[in-house]
């Protein structure tokens, strides 16, 4: 399977994704040295961030956020890329500085609901983000 | 992004190191938001000087490095602690010495140290139809709604950026139509709604958030006689219930009048919805021990000073319970010198500054409840510090301060 969206920010990730079922506030929401959902009322809490190819459907809450991605990347627990159906500015000032402090790429790609409604949670895809134009692959399952 | 040529020679480095990295930053930032082009700014509020790792640090310290200078007056918000009463603070004592050097990179910057999340009740007044950078939700939320300044939801790093640039992207609340009413909610009045004067405003912020994450209502039915500090109330309340960044409310705020509400959908709250929101955010029951009443979050006002001097007039504490009140050094400053505000002095309430007590723990009792009259406060307080935190009248936070039990609702 191959999803076509828009890049936020340039890089190339591969990993497992790891789909959030709800939005997630990145402050207050995930262990910053360990990279875990610690959110109570989040239904994937314990679910770590770490190196995976992160799928948010839409974030939630803090304006800290960015604080939180770049607090990630500082202590190597930052996902390898993530994916949205919304440019978020939060996030996406999140991982400019990651990479302006730490050299750590965090690529981000925009889809459509559509093509976020057909990503599975486990799945090992790879993300290439260059010039506003992003792909992601993913193994075709059984069809 | 289309440039002017002041963002042309900002990004060229003709004004420096610092604001060329900066105004990379915000291009790729803007361009994220869809924006396209940029707008100057009057004014900026930081909220990236809370400490929240060493990051924060590292952030503030490559602008130091490169020469950075802010290109507009630019105040700050709270810090993580007290730094003027460190023996007050409970946290990782390493935590003072952090966020001292936070704050001091941010004063070689050219930020002033005002440390508070209202500037706007006194010293920082945006005016209507200006636009501005201003960070920390219900900051954002009131210049927004009250005072009808115009600033999108900032947040750290960007926040910073827009300071040592004077620049921000033409994006969200900064334009005209976003500004624009998504849902029109029918308020039940203080008395329909059979509330104390105090928690109505609260209760309406939280239910108001709740039903608008992320959109701009228009309220009708709010008292006409609504001040500053029962609008900083609801806002703080709805910034912690569901990222409220402006309301309106008819006869009330300034641009409520010029809102466009034909056809946009009406719903009403009821009065058992304010009740349930109150009930949530005070879950105590009477003759529970207490260990702390907390005020002022956001930070106490002059008028809140003088009503709470009031209330505790004549009366004594309990020994068991503390009273914390957080505000600015200067407006801690002002109720020092005035003798009117002596009933403070004589009931032994703690004045707080430069942080606030929903963040920095001050409060030594590790058993008993903490009581506050803040909405945000007690949406925020239980997951921050782990306590559990019980929403009141001011009246019954005082008389459940004399006793050092809960007392019964007024």
């Amino acid at each position: 399977m191959l999803i076509r969206g828009h890049a936020l920010i340039e890089g190339m990730a591969s990993g497992t994704l790891l789909k959030l079922a709800e939005p997630l506030s990145l402050w207050g929401g995930v262990d910053l040295q360990g990279g875990r959902i610690v959110d109570v009322s989040h239904p994937q809490r314990g679910a770590v961030l770490a190196g995976r190819l992160l799928a948010m459907p839409g974030s939630r809450g803090s304006s800290s956020s960015s604080s939180a991605l770049v607090e990630l990347a500082r202590s190597g627990h930052a996902p390898a890329g993530v994916i949205t159906t919304r440019a978020d500015p939060i996030l996406t000032i999140g991982a400019l500085v990651a990479d302006d402090l730490y050299g750590v790429a965090i690529p981000m790609l925009v889809v459509s609901d559509e093509a976020f409604g057909k990503l599975t949670d486990g799945a090992v895809g790879h993300l290439w983000c260059e010039a506003g134009e992003a792909v992601l692959t993913l193994p075709d399952r059984g069809r | 992004m289309k440039l002017e040529p002041i963002d042309r020679a900002l990004l060229a480095g003709e004004h420096g190191a610092a604001a060329a990295r900066a105004m990379a930053l915000l291009v790729r930032y803007g361009t994220a938001c869809g924006a396209e082009r940029f707008i100057a700014i009057e004014s900026a509020h930081i909220d990236g000087c809370l400490y929240h790792g060493p990051s924060s640090i590292d952030f503030a310290q490559r602008f130091v490095d490169l020469g950075g200078k802010v290109r507009v007056p630019t105040t700050l918000n709270v810090a993580a602690v007290d730094v003027t009463h460190p023996g007050w603070h409970c946290g990782p004592p390493e935590v003072i010495a952090q966020q001292e050097t936070l704050t001091r990179l941010h004063e070689q910057l050219g930020c002033l140290p005002t440390l508070t999340c209202a500037p706007y009740q006194r010293m920082a007044r945006p005016r209507r139809g200006e636009h501005v950078a201003w960070a920390e939700s219900n900051a954002i939320v009131f210049i927004n709604s009250v005072l009808g300044a115009r600033t999108d939801r900032y947040g750290d790093f960007t926040d910073l950026c827009a300071a040592l640039t004077g620049r921000v992207p033409l994006a969200g609340l900064h334009c005209d139509e976003a500004r624009w009413p998504a849902v029109v909610f029918d308020l039940p009045s203080i008395d329909v709604a059979g509330l104390p004067r105090d928690l109505y405003f609260a209760a309406v912020g939280y239910v108001v958030g709740r039903r608008a994450p992320g959109i701009v209502p228009y309220l009708r039915g709010l008292p006409l006689d609504a001040n500053e500090d029962e609008l900083k109330a609801l806002g703080a309340t709805g910034a912690s219930s569901g990222a409220l960044a402006l309301f309106h409310a008819e006869g009330v705020t300034p641009e409520a009048a010029d809102m466009p509400t034909g056809g946009v959908k009406a719903e009403a709250i009821s009065p058992a919805e304010t009740a349930a929101a109150i009930a949530s955010l005070c879950r105590a029951a009477k003759g529970e021990r207490v260990a702390a009443v907390c005020l002022g979050t956001p930070h106490y006002s002059i008028d809140e000073f003088a009503k709470l001097a009031r209330t505790v007039e004549a009366r004594h504490r309990s020994p068991e319970t503390e009273v914390y009140v957080s505000t600015s050094r200067e407006i801690a400053a002002a109720v020092a010198e005035d003798a009117a505000f002596d009933a403070l002095r004589a009931f032994g309430v703690h004045i707080v500054v430069d942080t606030c007590t929903y963040l920095a723990p001050v409060v030594r009792q590790t058993s008993g409840l903490i009581l506050t009259t803040s909405g945000k406060y007690a949406h925020y307080g239980p997951g921050n510090l782990g306590r559990r935190v019980a929403l009141m009248t001011l009246e019954r936070c005082i008389r459940s301060a004399e006793t050092g039990v809960v007392a019964a609702p007024c």
